[in-house]
């Protein structure tokens, strides 16, 4: 299986604050990798660095390489807008713009390299497909993506994502906010997207990365502990730590 | 005094201050209203004054204020919404920009007199604009300016952080993040703004004694060349509004009527301005319903 991700000594500091340490970790193309741990390990702050989305904030200095398909991201040459076309997110809440929900799929495409018209259905349609929401709101495509429920909203949002044609998906939680039926078609959805994206999803749900996921990496205070096939790591975990936090003894 | 009384004592005192403020406020507007507003006419409204005789109208100085008012605004939206984007956005937070917000809180709490002189030093004389419009839009924009970037600035920096990151995780360059995804949510509050704003720029009187002038050349409605002296929309001749109108006739008024006019002149300033804050709110409220609610 060939690698989408290779992360090499990866350091992560907000200002003199050390979030994350020494990470070494691969993500092999196409297929699903959980990061689990406790709240306030690093999870989030990684998953933002393989998008530079912590570019945002000033104070972070970020050390070591993460390669996307052999490149480093962290290059002084790189286009951090070709990579974040490259490596999609889908957020925490549901964040739809205020608009149709048409213009929110078309939103992406329309601005990097302003398809036609008859082009731009396609892919909205393609998109909606891809996020399993067609077949919901192909009526009503113009009426306010804000109308939506939760869940159709997050898959919005994930179609939104699929639109600009990534090779990536990152998840930070996106489930944490819904009911468990729309939990669960997301779910599904992984499966199915993991056919054709490589998916990177931060969850608290143990079974949830059990159920989903091809890989599991487990963060405690800024280091990987353990990173292994999820059927491995959850059967034998060779850490102690990582045992005892799947076993909710701690965290 | 035991906590229930101290309690009872407090709302008793917050209570009549804020009964006797809106009764303040309720009497000041009811005066105003009720001694001009029976000499508001369409006549009135559009005929131009007289200096001896009674009868005369404000019609050019409505025009006068309306048009100052868009001068202004023509002058400090494109640069304040700019400036607003760039301390919002752009700018490194640091002694630059706290020194950038100092100047922007002592140029809108500048006494309108001491504004007034500036422009007549500066804006009249030493880059000779004389009295005309113009100058006086020029001395509007230094308490306008800085509400605007303030305006500007406070809008964008409320917009939820998940739509900026939504915009940016697509790939989106910040130029069009902003410009696609920030304005359109921000711009409902700054539009409420500037129409708020415009109320203190319409009824201003002290900046515009000595910059846009205390006369109006005769003016032909009929002509819209803007660079002929006679025409309304030059905007290089000196032209009195309504509010330095109203001081004038106050204090030197010849025509038999001046307290009339008066009284009328100034319930019409009271009555645009409460016009402005009412379209403001039914617009902001207006605006948030279409972005929010779905069709
Ligand atoms: N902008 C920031 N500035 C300074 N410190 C930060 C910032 N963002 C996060 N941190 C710190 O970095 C650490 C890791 O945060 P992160 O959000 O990555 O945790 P997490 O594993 O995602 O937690 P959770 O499960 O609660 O989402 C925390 O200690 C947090 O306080
Ligand atoms: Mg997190």
């Amino acid at each position: 299986m060939t690698t989408k991700f290779e992360v090499n000594e990866l350091q992560l500091h907000y200002g003199e604050f050390h979030a994350l340490k020494q990470i070494s970790l691969s993500i092999p193309e196409r297929s699903v990798n959980a990061l689990i741990g406790p709240s306030g390990c690093g999870k989030s702050t990684f998953l933002r660095t393989l998008n530079r989305m912590n570019d945002m904030i000033s104070s972070v200095r970020v050390d070591g390489e993460i390669k996307l398909s052999g490149t480093n991201i962290y290059d002084t040459g790189m286009d951090v807008e070709e990579l974040r076309k490259r490596v999609g997110m889908v957020f925490q809440q549901p964040n739809p713009f205020p608009k149709s929900i048409y213009e929110n799929v078309a939103f992406g495409p329309r601005l990097h390299r302003k398809p036609g018209r008859k082009e731009l259905d396609e892919i909205v349609e393609k998109s909606l497909r891809g996020a399993s929401l067609w077949d919901e709101v192909k009526d009503d495509l113009h009426k306010s993506a804000l109308g939506l429920s939760g869940g159709q909203q997050q898959r919005l949002c994930i179609a939104r994502a699929l639109a600009v044609n990534p090779e990536v998906l990152l998840m930070d939680e996106s489930t944490s906010a819904l009911d468990p039926i729309s939990t669960l078609k997301i779910e599904e959805l992984i499966q199915e997207l993991k056919k054709d994206y490589t998916i990177v999803m931060v969850t608290h749900n143990m079974h949830q990365a059990a159920r989903v996921s091809d890989y599991t990496t487990f963060f405690l205070n800024g280091e990987v502990i353990e990173s292994s096939p999820t059927e491995k790591l959850f059967s034998t975990p060779v850490d102690h730590r990582t045992e005892q936090y799947i076993t909710g003894r701690f965290g | 005094m035991s906590a229930k009384t101290a309690n009872r004592v407090a709302t008793i005192v917050i209570i009549s201050v804020a009964v006797f403020i809106v009764a303040l406020l309720a009497g000041l507007l009811g005066f105003i209203l009720v001694r001009g507003i029976g000499h508001i006419s369409f006549d009135f409204l559009t005929s131009a004054p007289q200096t001896i005789k009674a009868g005369g109208g404000i019609g050019p100085q409505l025009f006068n204020s309306l048009f100052l008012l868009v001068l202004t605004l023509i002058i400090t939206v494109p640069l304040g919404v700019g400036a607003g984007i760039y301390m919002s956005e752009y700018a490194k937070p640091g002694r630059f920009t706290d020194f950038i917000r100092l100047i922007v809180e002592v140029l809108s709490s500048f006494p309108s007199i001491v504004v007034g002189l500036f422009g007549l030093l500066v804006i009249v004389n030493l880059f000779g604009l004389g009295f005309s419009l113009f100058s006086g839009a020029l001395a509007l924009t230094v308490f306008n300016l800085p509400l605007m970037v303030r305006i500007t600035e406070q809008a964008i920096r409320g917009v939820p952080r998940e739509q900026k990151e939504a915009s940016l995780a697509l790939g989106l360059s910040r130029w069009k993040t902003i410009t696609s995804v920030m304005m359109p949510i921000a711009l409902p509050t700054i539009i409420t703004g500037t129409i708020l704003a415009s109320g203190r720029v319409f009824g201003e009187a002290a900046a515009l004694l000595f910059t846009a002038g205390m006369t109006s050349p005769r003016l032909d409605f009929s002509n819209w060349n803007p660079l002929s002296p006679t025409s309304p929309l030059n905007p290089f001749r000196p032209a009195e509004t309504l509010a330095v109108h109203i001081w004038k006739i106050n204090s030197e008024g010849l025509a038999p009527d001046a307290a009339q006019i008066a009284a009328g002149a100034s319930a019409v300033l009271v009555i645009v301005v409460l016009l402005f804050n009412f379209t403001a709110r039914w617009f902001g409220r207006y605006m948030y319903k279409k972005l929010t609610a779905s069709k």
